[in-house]
């Protein structure tokens, strides 16, 4: 079977033919396979949602218990066979619960990644690479200037501005789903056992991921604290409350932002950061042609991001590349935070 | 290099002085001697590295990495630097890094020749913060926000000392500076060579409004011209060796002495410090500052120039004389011995600011609008409006309240800073020429700037050009054809604004709108923090509604 039979891209996002299914789909459908919670792959309104259970978990909390008429569990390992296509679930290392899915039939096989990383992450199970004919990838930081530092070092970044800055609340804006737990976790795994407070907006997945067996330590709400307890410690928030009044009831506060975006200066000044942290949840440059290699893909097709790049890359190494231009992602987790693209003079930021 | 890179990048995001000088103070109590030392020097612009320029840093990167993946790259970040220290991969390798003293003191001993390569295997060792601050080091770009004052501060309350007394060793010193960090730090004695010229911090002037004369007597003040020309310190004495130096300092401590040899030569054996402005004189009378400008804007002093626009200090007060402090006496004897040093000096490039006679803030107001008779005569047009001092002033740094008054001519003129910049229209479309600029206002973090108006003209041809260079040289943010430039306290651009008048306005967000304004000067010798508040446009406002005109 030709790829583009298997899978095509619609308005609606991927869609199977054979099986008359869809892979996080912007729009409802009968039937949709989630690669992962975050809202812009995991939509409420579908007939039926196959994914894994804590996908399905997130969605309950995030949409109540009624985001579809029929939930079915995807189990890693088990491939799920529906007119004669197998879907075989694995883990993407994303978030909790985040999968790759594989689509076969007829002897081709076209992975479709979700959003993924390599990097260690203790809230979630790591990326497992999949030999195949198609491999389908984001590209959110598909540009060789992105190249995520090792962790540690942001999280000690992070330690030594509160200990230089003893009276000051450390905001660290993070977002809700992934990385606001995996701080927490990289957090504890340097050690730091003072609790860590949240904003009301986090608490859910909070507990959510502690049921699942994550280790937060303690965490409480700030609303549960006066101001002046706040003085010194690590407070976890959406990002679009690091700049609203919210975060003014923090006395003399340190806005920091834990994303990859925080690699680029003026991604950081835009959003008034004065202590960025890059760490993310999605492959950076080296971690993307690594996997495109691992796969040993024929094909490559890009969902969203920096796909320029990425293509002129795999051209180079002789892999057919295309962007798929699919709309509708990228508006949660690590989107870009203004997609207009800017107006640049060529020559102008000479450094005298 | 690791701990001067992560103190250049909290620095680079940090806009808060305090916080500022906090991170300062640790790097300076952390770092080991001589890396502190040239850090120091870094930031207070003691450095250079001439055979590193953008060109070859960019061809160091284009042998390594595909141009069309730097091409896409560079347009993303928009910086050369910061794109060249992401997309470099360090070699693994090299388990080593580079100190701040090794890279200073290899690139002073390289030749030109020996500069890339040497270059190329510094950023092999570093890590992405690293390889930034090395390219930033070496092409003079820190842009950090720090001035030399706000790093010597810091240094000064690691040891507990006065800024002033930092400011006074400090021209005697060389990087690394390590005597005056065994001074800092009470293991040495303070370092020997005194500098016989030091800067000494300026007096400020609030700008009056007229509410003030109620709470004023008029016979506790007397009141000089304003000159329309920049503030400047000449500041001499000799050194323990007996050498004779003078130095001139722009208002902030800034050394112009090289743009100056005349004045410089003038004053000759100068052994104090003056106060006073900076003015171009022509047969006797006080040029316009647009004439100044001409000067001031020349990189290189040619002999045509010393004669076409001969400098001239117009002296208001002295601060030292003789190896004496005089800056916590009263006014009245400060300028006694002020003419009497002047006299005595007897040079023809250095004069005595007039006081203006009155007895009443009346008569004071009727000299201010029409100066020629008051006194002033033929350089009337070169007096901006009055400054007003109480007779038992001390003088101190800063601008102290209740001691010094500036009362414009023009009650419509504020400082302000320049936020951000567009492309004009027509022939301007490839200048930056429409600029918003803000003033001071107290926020939720502390000072900021807040817009309230926006201009297009009042310059030259020539000044658009300068201030375009400017805007792209500091541009810290795009959105579509509209660039925000650098504006934080030690970092921007003032203009003087004129404007007809104010208005209330919900649509801005300080809400006011100023009406008709002009750029009516570049202020390139101030600095943002010297700008104005909106409190003074709030005043401007009241008063102006009282009147129950627009116009002044
Ligand atoms: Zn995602
Ligand atoms: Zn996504």
């Amino acid at each position: 079977m030709r790829a583009s039979d298997l899978l095509t891209p619609a308005p609606q996002g991927l869609y199977c033919p054979p099986a008359d299914v869809w892979i996080d789909p912007v729009r409802p459908v009968a039937r949709a396979l989630i690669t992962h919670g975050h809202s812009d792959h995991a939509r409420a309104g579908h007939g039926a949602v196959l994914a894994t259970e804590e996908t399905l978990g997130i969605m309950a909390v995030r949409y109540g218990p009624d985001f579809t008429r029929r939930a079915e569990v995807a189990r890693f390992g088990e491939p799920v066979i529906v007119n004669g296509v197998s879907f075989l679930f694995a883990p993407a290392g994303h978030v909790l619960g985040s999968a790759q899915i594989a689509v076969e039939s007829e002897g081709t096989r076209i992975v479709v990644s979700g959003d993924y990383k390599r990097a260690r992450d203790p809230t979630c199970a790591p990326f497992e690479p999949l030999a195949c004919d198609v491999f389908i990838t984001e590209a959110t930081f598909g540009l060789p200037v992105f190249r995520h530092p090792p962790m540690e070092g942001e999280i000690a970044k992070l330690l030594s501005s509160v200990s230089l800055f003893p009276d000051r609340t450390h905001v660290v804006g993070a977002y809700a789903l992934g990385k606001a737990q995996r701080m927490a976790a990289l957090l504890r795994a340097a050690g730091y056992d003072r609790p860590i407070y949240i904003h009301g907006a986090l608490d859910r997945l909070m507990a959510f991921y502690a049921a699942h067996g994550v280790d937060l330590g303690e965490i409480r709400l700030v609303s549960s604290q006066a101001k002046k307890d706040l003085r010194g410690e690590i407070v976890l928030c959406p990002p679009g409350a690091i700049q609203d009044l919210w975060s003014r009831r923090f006395a003399d506060p340190v806005t920091a932002f834990a994303s990859g975006w925080m690699r680029v200066r003026a991604r950081a000044r835009q959003r008034g950061v004065e202590l960025p942290l890059i760490v993310s949840d999605h492959v950076d440059w080296d971690d993307l042609c690594a996997t495109i290699r691992e796969v040993a893909a024929a094909e490559v097709w890009v969902t969203h991001g920096q796909e320029d790049a990425i293509c002129h890359w795999c051209a180079a190494q002789g892999i057919a590349a295309r962007p798929l231009r699919l709309v509708g992602y990228g508006d949660e987790g690590e989107a870009e935070p203004d997609a207009a693209p800017e107006e640049r003079t060529p020559g102008a930021e000479q450094p005298r | 290099m690791k701990p001067f890179a992560d103190l250049l990048d909290r620095l680079a995001y940090e806009p808060r002085r305090n916080a500022k000088l906090a991170l300062l103070r640790d790097y300076f109590v952390r770092a080991p001697d001589p890396d502190r030392g040239y850090a120091l020097a870094a930031m207070t612009d003691a450095l250079s590295f001439p055979h590193l320029k953008p060109a070859l840093i960019r061809q160091l990167i284009l042998e390594r990495v595909d141009p069309v993946l730097f091409g896409l790259s560079y347009d993303y970040v928009g910086d050369l630097s910061e794109t060249v220290a992401l997309l470099w991969r360090r070699d693994a390798a090299i388990a080593e890094t580079p100190t701040l003293a090794f890279v200073v003191e290899s690139f002073a001993n390289a030749s030109k020749s020996d500069a890339p390569a040497l270059l190329a295997r510094m950023l092999d060792a570093l890590d992405e913060t690293g390889r930034w601050a090395l390219l930033k080091l070496v092409t003079g770009a820190l842009r950090i926000g720090v001035s030399a004052r706000l790093a010597k501060t810091a240094l000064a309350q690691v040891g507990e000392v006065a800024p002033d007394e930092v400011e006074h060793v400090w021209h005697a010193l060389q990087p690394p500076y390590a005597d005056l960090f065994a001074w800092i730090e009470k293991r040495g004695p303070r370092p020997e060579s005194r500098d016989p010229a030091p800067f000494r911090p300026p007096m400020l002037a609030h700008a009056i409004e007229d509410a003030d004369f109620d709470k004023l007597d008029a016979k506790d003040f007397v009141a000089e011209w304003k000159w329309d020309g920049i503030r400047v310190q000449v500041s001499g004495g000799a050194s323990a060796s007996g050498r004779q130096t003078v130095r001139l300092y722009s208002r902030t401590g800034d050394e112009i002495s090289g743009a100056f040899p005349d004045l410089v030569e003038s004053v000759g054996a100068l052994d104090g410090a003056l106060d006073g402005e900076l003015i171009v004189m022509r047969e006797g009378r006080v040029q316009s500052f647009n004439i100044l400008q001409q000067r001031l804007n020349r990189k290189t002093v040619t002999p045509k120039m010393l004669l076409d626009y001969p400098a001239h200090i117009r002296a208001y007060d002295l601060l030292a004389e003789g190896g004496e402090d005089l800056r916590a006496l009263p006014f009245h004897t400060r300028r006694a011995r002020l003419e009497a040093f002047i006299a005595r000096l007897d040079s023809p490039r250095l004069d005595l600011s007039p006081l203006i006679a009155f007895e009443t803030w009346e008569q004071l107001r009727a000299a201010r609008s029409d100066p020629a008779p008051a006194g002033a005569g033929d350089d009337a047009a070169a007096v901006e409006g009055c400054m007003i001092k109480r007779v038992d002033s001390p003088y101190l740094p800063g601008r102290p309240k209740g001691y010094w008054w500036k009362w414009k001519r023009d009650p419509f003129a504020v400082d302000a800073v320049l936020m951000y910049a567009q492309r004009g229209h027509g022939k301007r479309s490839s200048y930056y020429s429409d600029y918003t600029f803000g003033v001071w206002r107290a926020g939720d973090k502390g000072e900021e700037l807040t817009p309230v108006g926006k201009a297009y003209f009042g310059f030259t041809d020539e000044e658009l050009i300068q201030i375009d260079r400017f805007v792209r040289r500091e541009t810290i943010n795009r959105f579509g054809p509209v660039r925000e430039v650098a504006h934080e306290p030690d970092k921007g651009l003032v203009f003087e604004v004129a404007f007809e008048g104010l208005q209330r306005s919900a649509r801005h967000k300080s809400g006011l709108a100023m009406r008709f304004p002009r750029i009516a000067r570049i202020r390139w010798d101030k600095r943002p923090r010297d700008a104005d508040r909106l409190e003074t446009l709030e005043r401007m406002l009241a008063a102006s509604d009282l009147a129950g005109a627009g116009n002044g």
